[in-house]
This record gives structure tokens, sequence and C-alpha cells, in this order.
């Protein structure tokens, strides 16, 4: 069992298996306690089920030096070997292409700082495109490391009427050859014998062709040997004649997207609403149980911020479930393939849709969900455009807004205006996100080495487990990092909000004189002092210091709003907005302004959360800041031709 | 003649394949399309494009930026699959590929 995962080899004191590096020669033996063993296959050939497998602990993620490339790995404890196992990017080829590819040459060799060159290599195959796969471990044998060979989704090939032997597979090879089921754990338990001693392992006596037609040649020989042909996956060809078909399929696609989009508002919105409840009453009750600054702290700054982000839960959760399953079951790798035209137009590609699917439930798994975009440049752009996509963050400000004011009327058929609005902001969201990561693009220049190649993997029956767990996997992303930020944010705000302490003119109700603090304070008097800047887009200090709020998190908007206003409570916001006067004696929120904040809200990048991960992923300062400017620019100018046009028309 | 204009439904057999502007073709092989592959070609998206082959067992799908790179052969009789698999599929027939009425 693995006792420890380092995401970052710095960390910790590194173990005794670290201290000694090791340089095997071809014939070197490493039959001593410790090592280094790095898993090597193609992406989606089973790597990380087979390290989760091994390790018994759930890979945990950490970039490599200077690219945007993730590595994983972790000491596993062979009863007394400790060895460090090493889940190297997948890889279709070790003569790099693109960044990930030149990590796994470059770990294979040494190369990277801080990491040890391995002692010996897992190569693994998916058994239903071994052929692919041992094009690869020909590569891998020339560098001369004891080798041995894992073929993972054996089940599958009895499934589909093959048969593999992988005795005879290892004799033709000259290696030790494992045939696993990660997810039943078959097999595991031989794998980490083999890995207590690789010094033992067999060697082909004579190293294959790694390259050209006679490495072609070899891997047929090899093949013809150990495996008999699958039958072609009938069901698939079945589903894919109706779900690829040019109407069933395209219908079908609108049909699950329109799902997607629905269930938020049918399914996740009462659970929405009971944990708001929740979070209200249990921020109340501490403010009234704990009297003074620290109770208003806890139960105001701390539970009403980190409530208003676990409000999410329910709605990332469903979506996360849905975009799950669609993934595991198979057809995401079709919804990429029907929507690859499309995004093409725009810098991206099929898997930037899915992409930016995930990003209408949250921007943070969106982003991370790039990671299986091979080319660097359309996963940047997929990831810059990302934040753009209407998340759930912006449903409770557009949702306030719409209500208060958009008229509930019918205005075609059974469209009615408040649907119209919101359906209108989440298509300016998309096709303006679409723009965006096309001049991103272009920008960008070309130098795209990666060729569009997708595959598409059978339809497959996922298990509830796997499901549920890459559910969990995006929402915790989501969970840890807005937690995180998001409770630091709430502290900091408070404090913006309630410091310096001043006393209020005698006479007001409470609300008031909550909302003459908030003036008075220091959040406050910035508000005042951006009302110049504001000004054009009709907004005062009033939203301005909500604005400011809302720059940690998008929903903290409502929360603050309701405290500048001195509004009684959440719920009483729409009317009290609707009484609000400027003070010439017009109404604060008329059309021009609601427009211009709901424009505003479309495209500004107020999110610590995804610039937290932005910076993450792309591992630079560069690009969030770039984002969060240029968005902020853009958010602005929409808003003040929203602004513009609305006044003229109204 | 380039795969891309391989109809859909053939097959044919893979003669070279250039490297690219930006060493594109280099990917292409690593993913399956090697000299002498006999490479199904499957279906075309609804818009025409990208389009999906079998190749080794997989299915892939190509951007016809990329299938152009690829220079092939034609091969007469329209094999379901790569040369391997073909013996295990003289029983089915290619037309439940077709166009979904079955479904």
């Amino acid at each position: 069992m693995a006792e420890r995962v380092d995401t970052d080899h710095c960390a910790g004191d590194g173990g005794s298996s670290r201290r000694a590096r090791r340089r095997p020669g071809p014939a070197a033996g490493v039959a001593t306690a410790t090592g280094h063993v790095a898993l090597v296959g193609s992406p989606n050939a089973g790597k990380t089920t087979l390290f989760n497998a091994l390790s018994g602990l759930r890979a945990k993620t950490a970039n490599y030096p200077g690219v945007t490339v993730s590595r994983r790995e972790a000491d596993v404890d062979l009863g007394g070997h400790v060895v460090t196992l090493v889940d190297l990017p997948g890889t279709y080829s070790l003569e790099p292409i693109s960044p990930d590819e030149q990590i796994v040459v470059d770990a294979l060799h040494g190369r990277v700082p801080g990491i040890d060159a391995p002692d010996a290599l897992v190569v693994v195959a998916d058994a239903t495109t071994l052929e692919r796969s041992l094009l690869l471990l020909a590569e891998v044998l020339q560098l001369g490391l004891p080798t041995c060979l894992v073929v993972t989704m054996i089940d599958e090939v009895v499934a589909r009427g093959g048969s593999i032997d992988v005795d005879r597979l290892g004799v033709a090879l000259g290696l030790p050859v494992v045939g696993v089921v990660g997810h039943r754990g078959v097999g595991v338990e031989t794998v980490r014998q083999l890995l207590t001693d690789p010094g033992s392992w067999d060697r082909p006596a004579l190293t294959p062709p790694g390259s050209g037609l006679a490495r072609s040649a070899w891997v047929d020989s090899v093949l013809r040997s150990a495996i008999t042909p699958l039958q072609p996956d009938r069901r698939t060809r079945r589903a894919d004649a109706v779900l690829l078909h040019p109407v069933w399929g395209t219908l079908v696609f609108v049909v699950v997207m329109l799902a997607f989009f629905q269930s938020t508002f049918v399914f996740a919105a009462p659970a929405m609403d009971a944990i708001g409840t929740f979070f209200d009453w249990l921020g109340q009750s501490v403010v009234d149980a704990l009297p003074g600054v620290f109770g208003q702290l806890i139960g105001e700054g701390i539970i009403a911020g980190v409530g208003s982000v676990l409000v999410f839960l329910p709605q990332i959760l469903l979506l996360f479930l849905i975009v799950a399953l669609l993934e595991k079951v198979g057809y995401m790798a079709r919804a990429a393939f029907l929507a690859d035209r499309v995004m093409g137009r725009f810098g991206l590609e099929g898997r930037s849709f899915v992409s930016m699917l995930s990003s209408f439930a949250c921007a943070i798994p969106g982003i991370m969900s790039t990671r299986t975009i091979p080319s660097d440049r359309r996963r940047m752009a997929t990831m810059m455009a990302a934040p753009l996509m209407t998340c759930s963050a912006r449903l409770p400000v557009y949702t306030l807004l719409i209500a208060a004011f958009v008229p509930d009327e019918p205005v075609v058929g059974p469209l009615r205006a408040q649907g119209l609005v919101l359906f209108g902001l989440y298509v300016l969201g998309a096709v303006s996100g679409l723009v965006y990561a096309a001049l991103f693009s272009a920008r960008r220049g070309a130098g795209a080495a990666v060729p569009f190649t997708m595959e598409l993997p059978p339809y497959r029956l996922p298990t509830v487990r796997a499901v549920l767990r890459t559910m969990w996997d995006a929402a915790w992303a989501f969970l840890r990092k807005a937690g995180t930020i998001i409770l630091a944010a709430s502290i900091v705000l408070w404090m913006l909000l309630h410091l310096p302490v001043v006393e209020p003119p005698p006479g007001l109700s409470e609300a008031e004189a909550t909302s003459y603090q908030m003036e008075n304070s220091i959040a406050g008097r910035i508000g005042t002092g951006l009302e110049p800047v504001f000004a054009p887009l009709g907004f005062n200090w009033q939203i301005n210091v909500a604005l400011l709020g809302s720059l940690a998190a998008r929903e903290v908007f409502v929360s603050t709003l309701a405290l500048t206003t001195a509004s009684d409570s959440e719920d009483a916001l729409p009317e009290r907005l609707q009484t609000l006067e400027r003070p010439d004696g017009t109404p604060l929120f008329d059309a021009p302004t609601v427009a211009a904040l709901l424009v505003f809200f479309v495209y500004a990048l107020q999110c610590l959360s995804t610039v937290a991960v932005l910076r993450r992923e792309t591992n630079s300062w560069r690009w969030p800041l770039f984002a969060m400017g240029s968005m902020f620019v853009l958010a602005y100018t929409a808003a003040l031709v929203a602004h513009t046009i609305t006044a003229a028309v109204t | 003649m380039r795969l891309s204009e391989v109809p859909v439904g053939t097959a044919a057999v893979v003669r070279s394949v250039r490297p690219g502007t930006h060493g594109e073709g280099r990917r292409l092989e690593d993913v399956g399309f090697v000299v002498g592959t006999r490479i199904r070609v499957e279906r075309r998206a609804p818009l025409g494009d990208p389009t999906i082959f079998e190749v080794r067992g997989t299915r892939l799908a190509l951007r016809r930026s990329g299938a152009d790179l690829v220079e092939v052969e034609p091969v007469a009789t329209a094999d379901p699959v790569p040369p391997d698999l073909a013996a295990a599929l003289a029983d089915t027939p290619t037309a439940d590929v077709g166009d979904g009425a079955d479904g």
C-alpha cells in the first residue's frame, strides 16, 4: 500500500527511495530495495487505472517544471521494497512533437530537474489496440532498460470474440507480460511481484527495430503469435449508425444538450434553495449566539461567504454527473466528433466543446479537462475561452436582475421575456467565448505540429463507481479551490466592508445603519472613488462595492448588494432594488444600467478561483492576467455599448 | 490518391505519409497510419469533416488536413477491417454500418 503521494518533488524529506540515484547501464542489475519505475503508454491505455491499483491511492497531480503537463508519482511499498512509481503522460511515440511527449522523453532520460531517471519501465498497452502499443514498445526497448509489458482490457478482447495469449506474447517479445483487468484488480498482484526485482526480468535476445517498415514487420510477427482477431464491436457500429447520423445524430445531440442545461433548473434549483436557506439560518444563528464583531465576522463573513459557494454544489454535482456519464459511456467523443467542424472555425477542436460544456457548470473543472487536448495551441485557446461560458455563479446575478427588472410577459408563443433574456445571455457568453478563442488562436499564430486525431472508443457501460469518482473529482476541484479562496476573500471583504467602525447618525433603521456603515467603510470609499469610472455605465457606489465583492466570486455580488442597499434580506432584494433612486430622483436601476450590469457579468472574469487554476494549468501568470485584463476591458466596453443602445431605444 | 479522397465505406492501403509543414505526419504514423496499413473509411461527420477511419483495430477521427498527408492506394474489395481482421468478418455484411435505418 502506498503511504504517501508527493505532488511536489521538493516536498517532504523525499525518503530514501530518491536519494540513491541510479544510472543503470544496459546490463545493470537493480535487484535492490529501492528504485524508480515509470509507467509508459499511449493515452487511454489504462496507465492511470493501473497506477491507482498499484499505489492504492488516487493519483495526485502536479505540473512538470515549465510546461502545462501534469505528473503523478507515488511511493509503493512492496513489502519492504519501496519503489517510486511515476505515471508519465500518455504518449504515442518517443520522438516528441508535443510538450507532453517531450516530457516523457526527458523523464525517461533523467533530464527533468529533480526527477531521477527510471531504473525500469512498465509499458501499459490496451489489448484492443495492441498493434499501436507495440509500435511504442519497440521504441521503448531501444532505451535498454528492464521493461515489462502490462496488457489491459483483456476482458474486452474476450467480449469481442478475440483471444490473447499472454504467455506466448511474453515469449515472442522476450519480456515479462502480465494481463490485468485494472478496475477489478486482476493481475495487479503479479505486477506488484514483478516490481520487487526488475533486475531479474527477461530481456529480448535482440532489440527489435525501433522505426520504419522493419518495426511494422516485427509488430505483425509478434501479433500473429499471440492474438486472434477481434470481432468488430457491432454494438458500437450500430449505435454510431444512429448517433453519428446526419439527421438522427444531430437530433440526439441537440436533445442531450437541452437536457444538460434544463436539468440545472429542474432538478438542481430546489436543492440549491435548501442549502441557501440552511446557510442563511446558520449564519444568523451564529450572529445571534455570538454578539459583537466576532460573531458578525463568522456569521456574515465566513459562513455566508462559504455558503454562497456551497449553494452551487447540487448544480455542479448534477452537471458533472451528466458529463461523467456521457464521458464514460463514450458519447462525449461522439459529441466532440460532431462539433469539431464548427469548433475548428474558431481555432478550437471537438474536445474543446466538451471542456466548454463543463464550463457551463464551473470554469475550473472545464479548464482542467483541457488536459485531454493534445495540441498546445488549441488547448490554450480553449482555456482562455472557458471563463466566458455562463457558469453557475453568474446565475444568481442574472436571476436577481431579471426577476426584478424584466417583465414576466409573453413575447412569442410560449416564450416569455424573462426566459428569452436569460437564454440570450447564455448565447452571448458562448458566442463571445468562441470569437475570443478565435482571436486568441490567430494571434498566437501557427506552430500546430499536432494534427487533430481523436479516438472514438467503443461504447461501454461504465461502473457506477467510475462515474461517481469522475463526478466527484470535478466537483472536488471546484470545492477545494473555491472553498479556500472564497474563505479568505470572504474574510477580507467583510473587513473592508466593516472597517473602520463608524457611529451611524441616530434614527436610522438597522438596515439603513448597515448601509451607512458600508458607505463609510474602506470598500465604500473605494466604491465611491470608482464612481467616475463606472458612471458611464450607470453604476453608483452601491453597485461598485458589490462589484468589488464579486471579484472574489461572482455570486458574492448578490449578498454584497443586499448589504450596501440596506435591504432587509436577500429575498427582499428585488423589490428593494426597484425603489432605489439616484440623487436626482430617477430610478437607480433604469433599463440602461440593468443592461450594462448584465452584459458586464457576461464578460468580466470575476473569479479568483479561475485565475488561480489558469495560473496553475498554464504555469505562468501571463495568461491569467491577460485573460483578466482583456475580459475586463471587454466587459466595460460591451457594458457601455449596451448602456448606450438601451438608452437610445427606451 | 490521398486518404481524404477515399470514399466512405471503402478501404485503402497507406503508401506514404508526408511530413507536413510542422511535422504533423509524424503523429499520424504514431497513431497507426503506417506504410502498409489497411485503412477503412468509416464515416464522415454530418458537416463533412472530420472523418472516422478504422485503423489497426481502433477508430480514429482525422480532419481533412490530416488525411491529406496520407498517400494511399485504394484496394479493390471494400474490406470492412484491416486484413488481419478480415477473416473473422467474412460473414458480417458491411451494410449494417449504413444509414441508421436499423436503429
